[in-house]
């Protein structure tokens, strides 16, 4: 996970504490609005996200790059690698 | 030295950011010491909730609009001319007929609108309730359907998130009737995994689909809208056919936003406590417009109004911005056409669905006709 640490992501969305519309919807609204090739970190506070959007990813074959679990919240990778 | 606060855009946000304003500050308005300007592309406020009700045929048109300069203090002005560039490093705002404001404190309160342009033949092939001309066009489509399928599809990002849920419950309700529901096929989908974003309401819509008979597709993001076989695709691979395709497009902000490179798609990205746009220490931004990734609802910018009207009064008596925002939000939920329920939630307690009852669809009901007392900041 080092790796990771030292991604700078070109979008990052903090939902934490955002209960509505939540993380997985903060991150396919960007995955979508973003350029092919930007990266998207969404900090979620729900652990749940760490499994649904690599899930969610997986179906529609964007790139995971993973999550980071810090002091509780979770830092989430995605990568858009084509159009959606 | 006077001071002018600039509000650009006359929706709820801005209207009750000018009316409160001149409240909190009286005297100083009177002295000419504050000057308050409101700067709006439509001379008619529009009450968007009420489309909702219109769609089926329990509101019409004139109870949903009131003349903007009438719900405005007298003592605010109102520029009934578009702002077309936003000059952040020169404290300016330009208006379409040429004149420019200069401001001390600005507050941009833009708005979203549904932009179906967004998905291949969504706008030829969807209908919405968002916006007025797309509410007649779809109450007409409804008033003739015999039955058939129906799918609702939702984009993202879109404000008033329980709005997909009451449509489908209220549909339901009015099909039955009307007698024709064994008649109608209705499919829900979202976007995530479940009925909606918010948990505990997405449980109450487990609960009561299958009660309804209302089917759903979940994990669904629209991809195109094939118009002559009348299906539509999601990017996770599922098509629909549909007889009427009922759309919460994907929402954008006012180009004025994206033109003066204060955020993309229209949204300024803001401090989720100050509600001050990041990197600004003048400018305010409110509701829909901000990129906080928080419910886009009329409560939103209500409860965030409060806060920067303390905050614009604090900084010009005292130099000081003392309050937060605490991220409170406030939602009907219409579960029928007879009941009702509410949710509030804030940056730190998620929302608790209260069981549906005709109480708080009457209290619901009464807000609609009181609603104009919300932008006069009285209620």
């Amino acid at each position: 996970m080092a790796d990771l640490k030292d991604i700078k992501a070109d979008v990052v969305v903090d939902a934490r504490g955002t209960y509505c519309p939540g993380p997985l919807m903060e991150l396919i609204k960007e995955m979508r609005q973003q350029p092919v090739g930007a990266v998207v970190e969404v900090i979620s506070g729900d652990a749940g996200s760490a499994k649904d959007v690599p899930e969610w990813l997986k179906k529609v074959n964007q790139e995971f790059l993973g999550v980071l679990e810090e002091n509780n919240y979770w830092r989430i990778f995605a990568k858009k690698t084509k159009e959606m | 030295m006077s001071k002018r606060v600039v509000i650009v855009g006359g929706g709820v946000g801005g209207t009750i950011i000018a009316n409160l304003l001149v409240k909190k500050m009286r005297q100083e308005v009177k002295k000419g010491d504050v000057i308050i300007d409101v700067v709006s592309d439509n001379p008619i406020h529009f009450y968007q909730p009420g489309l909702l009700y219109m769609l089926i045929g329990l509101k019409n048109q004139d109870e949903l609009t009131r003349d903007e300069r009438k719900l405005l203090d007298p003592m605010i002005e109102l520029h009934l001319h578009p702002a077309v560039k936003i000059d952040k490093d020169k404290n300016e705002v330009h208006l379409k007929n040429g004149v420019i404001l200069n401001y001390d404190i600005l507050v941009i309160a833009t708005g979203s609108k549904p932009a179906p342009e967004v998905i291949p033949g969504l706008r030829e092939g969807g209908n919405w309730f968002y916006e007025l001309d797309a509410c007649l066009k779809l109450r007409h489509e409804l008033m003739n359907f015999k039955g058939g399928k129906i799918v609702l599809a939702i984009g993202l990002p879109h404000k008033c998130p329980v709005a997909p849920l009451e449509v489908t419950f209220m549909l339901d309700d009015w099909f039955r009737q009307k007698g024709i529901r064994d008649k109608v096929e209705y499919t829900y989908t979202y976007p995530i995994g479940r009925l909606h974003g918010l948990e505990s309401v997405a449980n109450l819509a487990a609960k009561l689909f299958p009660e309804r008979d209302i089917k759903s597709e979940t994990l669904f993001n629209m991809k195109e809208v094939d118009v002559n076989k009348k299906t539509i695709t999601s990017i996770e691979g599922v098509s629909l056919k549909y007889d009427l395709l009922i759309t919460i497009p994907p929402h954008k902000g006012a180009q004025v936003i994206e033109d003066s490179g204060l955020g993309q798609n229209g949204f300024i990205p803001t401090d989720r406590y100050t509600l001050k746009m990041e990197g600004s220490n003048n400018v305010y931004v409110v509701g829909d417009t901000t990129n906080l990734p928080i419910s886009k609802a009329g409560s939103t910018a209500h409860f965030e109004s409060d806060i920067i009207v303390e905050n614009i009064a604090s900084e010009i008596r005292d130099g000081l911005t003392p309050f937060r925002y605490d991220g409170k939000v406030f939602c009907f939920i219409e579960t029928s056409l007879t009941k009702g329920t509410y949710i509030m939630f804030d940056y730190n307690n998620p929302p608790n669905v209260v069981a549906p009852s005709s109480l708080i669809h009457w209290f619901k009901l009464t807000y609609n006709k009181v609603y104009w007392l919300t932008p006069m900041g009285i209620l």
